[in-house]
């Protein structure tokens, strides 16, 4: 069941792979990124006039007609259909209220779970301090809720729990999770990547957990734009 | 005219040095030195904002604390908040809240953090420059970056981001201080204040003083931004 977690955030990022035709340069806020009618502004970018404006500091991605930024800094904003390890921060009547290191907490409500649980031993699935791998179903003002229900979602069990910068997620899971593939595949650790920049190692041995780890945070430390697997290659023959 | 203490012309900055990403731990953060006075923003968030009573359902809020630390002038301030630092917080917040969006974050805060470690005048000016660059960093929705500068008068003559020697010219019609902050691209100004006296005539000259220093600063600001994402792509930015 363990493997099947990762399956999940392969799906999500599947469609982020296509970067073949991207033009992609560095701007900062207020910055004219395009000029003309016919481009689409998309996240992080406005219109101005006859200009498309990034609104915020990061990469613009030009692909044909629609623009965006994708931020390289900063916290998790929290989107729909996000793969997240949150904590179990506290259990209400009605569910689970679950830390994910965003700015709003987000819920998970007793009807999600799995399999059907009495009101009165909701600790026994859950308790408070539990690592879990939770979807993202709806995010509204009131709070973001989220969903167990899903390919490879669920409670964390062993391991453990550390943080990298969110923006950088994509990056280690890979085009169609490659990245996140081949450190499985040479450490033998078991890792979930959130969106929210928590990711969940378990290993058969904690060198090879720790292993793991470096590498992880050896993909996330620098922004390289291509050639990263092959880095990464070179990166396991030395470590 | 007045020879200035340091050799500078009426409408020169001293050099200038800022820089992204200074403070690991924070969300997004800078420093940035006009000469001897060095300022460090650091911003966090945005985050769930406790008390729970100052949440606005409709918008995320900005929350600054400007600290001119202990050692950083020559006789030892003493340390924690004043009357002073308290207001220049909240002017801070105000000079940058006009550039930031924080719709997309209701019921949050985004704490901005400025140290003063060395102080030379100007500081206010120097922690809104250092502000405006970490809000970016964090990646915070904004129109446009805000660049602030001080200008003074010696004498009768206007000159721009006077130090502490100039600050404190007493001569002829006193000292003058006219901090001013601009949002970059626009002609809009959301930081104007007046320490000593100013002939209605001459505040024409002191904004366009400062719009051209303003131009210079932003062309740091822009320069410290892009550097941070090249390094981080280990120089291989395209």
């Amino acid at each position: 069941m363990r493997n099947k977690i990762n399956e999940a955030h392969e799906a999500v990022e599947a469609h982020e792979a296509d970067s073949s035709e991207v033009k992609r340069k560095v701007v900062i806020p207020g910055e004219v990124i395009v000029t003309g009618e016919d481009y689409l502004p998309g996240e992080g970018t406005k219109r101005r006039g006859e200009d498309v404006v990034a609104s915020r500091f990061g990469l613009a991605e030009i692909a044909g007609r629609s623009i965006k930024v994708i931020s390289l800094f900063g916290t998790f904003i929290p989107r729909r259909n996000n793969v997240i390890i949150g904590r179990v921060r506290d259990i209400t009547f009605y569910g689970w209220s679950i830390d994910m290191d965003s700015a709003s907490s987000g819920f998970l409500p007793l009807d999600e779970s799995p399999r059907f649980i009495n009101k009165d031993e909701m600790d026994q699935f859950l308790a408070i301090g539990d690592v879990i791998a939770a979807k993202i179903w709806s995010v509204k003002s009131k709070g973001i809720d989220l969903t167990l229900n899903g390919k490879g979602l669920g409670k964390l069990e062993g391991g453990f729990v550390f943080r990298v910068i969110p923006s950088r997620v994509p990056r280690i899971i890979g085009r169609e999770g490659s990245m996140v593939g081949l450190i499985k595949e040479k450490t033998g650790c078991n890792i979930t990547v959130g969106q929210n920049g928590w990711v969940w190692i378990k290993g058969p041995t904690s060198d090879a957990e720790i292993r793991a780890r470096k590498a992880v945070e050896f993909v996330a430390d620098k922004v390289f734009v291509d050639g990263l697997t092959d880095k990464m290659e070179e990166w396991f023959t030395k470590n | 005219m007045a020879k200035r203490s340091d050799g500078r012309k009426a409408d020169e900055l001293r050099p200038m040095m800022a820089k992204v990403g200074v403070v690991p731990n924070a969300d997004g953060s800078a420093m940035f030195a006009f000469g001897n006075t060095i300022a460090i923003a650091a911003v966090y968030g945005p985050r769930l904002l406790h008390p729970q009573h100052m949440q606005d359902p409709a918008t995320g809020i900005l929350r600054c604390n400007y600290d001119l630390l202990s050692f950083s002038v020559s006789d030892r301030k003493k340390p924690g908040p004043n009357r002073r630092a308290q207001e220049i917080s909240k002017v801070t917040e105000w000079a940058l809240m006009p550039v930031l969006d924080l719709k997309e974050f209701p019921n949050t805060v985004i704490d901005v953090q400025i140290y003063i470690i060395q102080a030379d005048a100007g500081t206010r000016t120097a922690g809104i420059n250092a502000a405006s660059l970490a809000l970016a960093h964090a990646g915070i929705p904004m129109k446009d970056l805000v660049c602030s500068v001080a200008c003074g008068k010696l004498d009768k003559d206007v000159v721009v981001d006077l130090t502490k020697e100039e600050e404190d010219y007493h001569e002829g019609e006193g000292a003058t201080d006219f901090a001013i902050a601009k949002v970059a691209n626009y002609d809009e100004y959301s930081l104007l204040q007046l320490d000593g006296k100013i002939q209605p005539e001459v505040l024409k000259q002191v904004v366009e003083i400062s719009n051209k220093a303003c131009k210079e600063i932003y062309e740091v600001q822009k320069k410290a931004l892009k550097a941070i994402v090249e390094q981080e792509m280990g120089g291989k930015a395209k």
